[in-house]
């Protein structure tokens, strides 16, 4: 797929992360927005075997969304992809809907790890890795993290552990887009340096502008063919990427657009799309 | 009818040491069962598997919120782990991963954890768990096991294995009392097991405390007070009807747990009871406190949940 192509792709997807977010009155847009080219490139680029019809294939990549409150980009990248009607994200965090306000694999296929609690998904991710591993089968496993909820211990026994086990079919990617509900994470409790905390726990880290799909492309390469280590991807994004007044602003970390505010994001992203088709 | 018990058995078993061997048997039959510990394979007995399956026994270090995690993760690519720590690591420092990664996801790990109650001895409040069956009931989707003996530890482990789902097992480093016939015992999820059958009162009682209930019957019927003793091994789905049947049949109940008596048996026997069948009924546990350093036996004794207590407390509740 060409890279006009995955911008398309992305700006749907933000699209769709909006009309949810909206539609539920409530929601996280700011850290959805800012992972859409990396959730884009992992559904219709690098994961191997995603296939709506078989949702469940034992053979598939597999992804942990362990910032589950960015659920928004997960859905609206697996309805872009084909798992379900794109309508149905409307109905996100509706009662009676399979887009429950935080990812649950038990309602929608296409969710690989029920996710929410921050610092439990990398976890599950190191698990299905290791399976991968034991079973000597190729399929490999990726996970987001934020870049607060990095601050969560859990994230550092399960570094260490993937580490130590050399788990070379996991990428964990960084959404390093510098803010958390309270604030710059550089504030609150800084997760930094952060380069350097991953090299420490045995991983194989590099750095990449999130938004950028050559750069995106060359990580996950340089992922795979990186043996006897994990790989963490440190992807530095913007918050609330794609919408004017959401674009570095806490604020917009769980908080949904009122009517008004819902038609000045619609024509940004009516404008990106304008951009690509020049 | 009750099953066949004896109470003169000279062998004596750690439930943990049942469940290490457990895991070799039900380990050698399936290729999907792996073993997870924290750090804790000599204590656990998990060791005992690692030596014949080294490659399926997983040691995650010390960080038991990572390691229900990674069970999690294995179980969703098709594996049936056993996660193993003490007690009080698995159910309470890992609590929020247990619920939110094994239990909301309905996925098939079973939590095994050893050095449960204050049985643990010498290593004091810290390592004496009393809250785990609490804790461990209160997570939808959990079933909640406590076998009283090696006999019906083991068929336990085969049971949580065959079992598709989230499994809590608890079991004890005290050597105690083999006391089930192991060529007739069959073990039953979700069934309570009447040990000795009785008119007078029911005696509820499970994990090391079937057995030092049984010996209080014994003491009761001296006194001419024929008691029933109910083994619940599976606290969770509780055995409604037999809790019911039994109360309705003696009019008097007591519970008996190596526990706090808050949120364990005592508590589901008691929902059962004021939904089916009213009845007074007296709690027999670790009433609210933190345990403390001794020798296990000592400490069975002195927070009288040993034979001779219970039979006391009996005694004074019937007066």
């Amino acid at each position: 797929m060409n890279k006009l192509e995955l911008q398309k792709h992305a700006n749907e997807i933000r699209k769709g992360i909006i009309q949810g977010v909206h539609a539920a009155k409530a929601g996280h847009p700011g850290g959805s927005l800012s992972s859409a080219e990396i959730l884009t490139y992992l559904y219709f680029e690098e994961m191997k075997n995603i296939d709506p019809a078989n949702p469940d294939n034992p053979d598939r990549d597999r992804f942990v969304l362990s910032k589950g409150h960015a659920a928004p980009v997960l859905y609206a990248t697996l309805a872009e992809r084909g798992f379900f009607p794109k309508e149905e994200l409307l109905t996100l965090r509706k009662i009676g809907s399979r887009l429950q306000g935080h990812p649950d694999m038990n309602e929608l296929p296409g969710v690989d790890m029920s996710t929410g609690s921050l610092g439990q998904g990398l976890s599950t991710a190191v698990g299905m890795a290791l399976a991968a591993k034991m079973d000597n089968k190729d399929y490999r496993v990726y996970s987001l993290l934020g870049d607060g909820e990095i601050q969560e211990g859990q994230i550092w026994e399960a570094c260490m552990f993937a580490g130590h086990r050399k788990l070379d079919n996991l990428v964990v990617i960084l959404d390093n887009n510098g803010l958390q509900i309270d604030g710059n994470i550089k504030d609150v409790c800084s997760p930094y340096p952060l380069d350097e905390k991953f090299l420490a726990f045995n991983f194989n880290v590099i750095r990449v502008d999130a938004h950028d799909f050559d750069a995106l492309a060359a990580a996950f390469k340089e992922a795979e063919e990186t043996k006897g280590m994990p790989t963490a991807i440190i992807a530095k994004s913007v918050k609330g990427k794609g919408v004017s007044y959401m674009e570095n602003n806490a604020g917009w970390h769980g908080k949904a657009p009122n009517d008004e505010e819902f038609e000045i994001a619609m024509k940004d992203l009516a404008e990106i799309e304008a951009s690509l088709c020049q | 009818m009750s099953v066949k018990v004896n109470l003169n058995s000279d062998k004596k078993v750690a439930t943990r040491e049942s469940y290490g061997n457990a895991l070799v048997e039900v380990g050698q039959e399936h290729e999907n069962l792996v073993v997870l510990d924290a750090d804790l394979a000599g204590a656990t007995k998990t060791e005992i598997f690692k030596k014949a399956f080294p490659e399926r026994h997983i040691d995650c270090g010390i960080a038991e919120g990572n390691m229900m995690g990674i069970a999690a993760g294995l179980a969703s690519c098709g594996k049936v782990p056993f996660a193993s720590s003490f007690a009080m690591f698995a159910t309470g420092r890992a609590f929020e991963q247990v619920r939110n990664s094994i239990a909301h996801t309905k996925l098939n790990v079973k939590v095994a954890a050893t050095h449960a109650g204050i049985s643990v001895g010498e290593d004091g409040a810290t390592h004496q768990c009393c809250e785990d069956l609490s804790l461990m009931r209160t997570i939808p989707n959990m079933v909640v096991i406590n076998p009283c003996d090696d006999v019906e530890a083991k068929a336990a482990v085969k049971a949580a294995y065959e079992y598709e789902g989230p499994v809590y097992l608890r079991f004890g480093r005290l050597a105690i009392p083999v006391i089930n016939d192991p060529e007739t015992y069959k073990f039953e999820l979700g069934k309570g097991v009447v040990m000795r059958e009785g008119k007078d009162l029911t005696i509820f009682a499970t994990g090391l405390e079937v057995y030092e209930a049984l010996v209080a019957a014994e003491k009761l019927a001296v006194d001419g007070i024929d008691a029933e003793v109910i083994n619940i091994h599976t606290l969770k789905p509780i055995d409604e009807e037999l809790v019911a049947a039994s109360l309705a049949k003696t009019g008097c109940g007591v519970t008996v747990e190596e526990h706090s008596i808050i949120g364990g048996l005592y508590s589901a026997v008691c929902e059962v009871a004021a939904k089916k069948q009213p009845t007074k009924i007296l709690a027999i546990g670790v009433e609210d406190v933190f345990g403390h350093s001794g020798p296990a036996k000592d400490l069975l004794k002195e927070f009288g949940l040993d034979s001779e207590g219970i039979y006391n407390k009996i005694k004074e509740f019937l007066k």
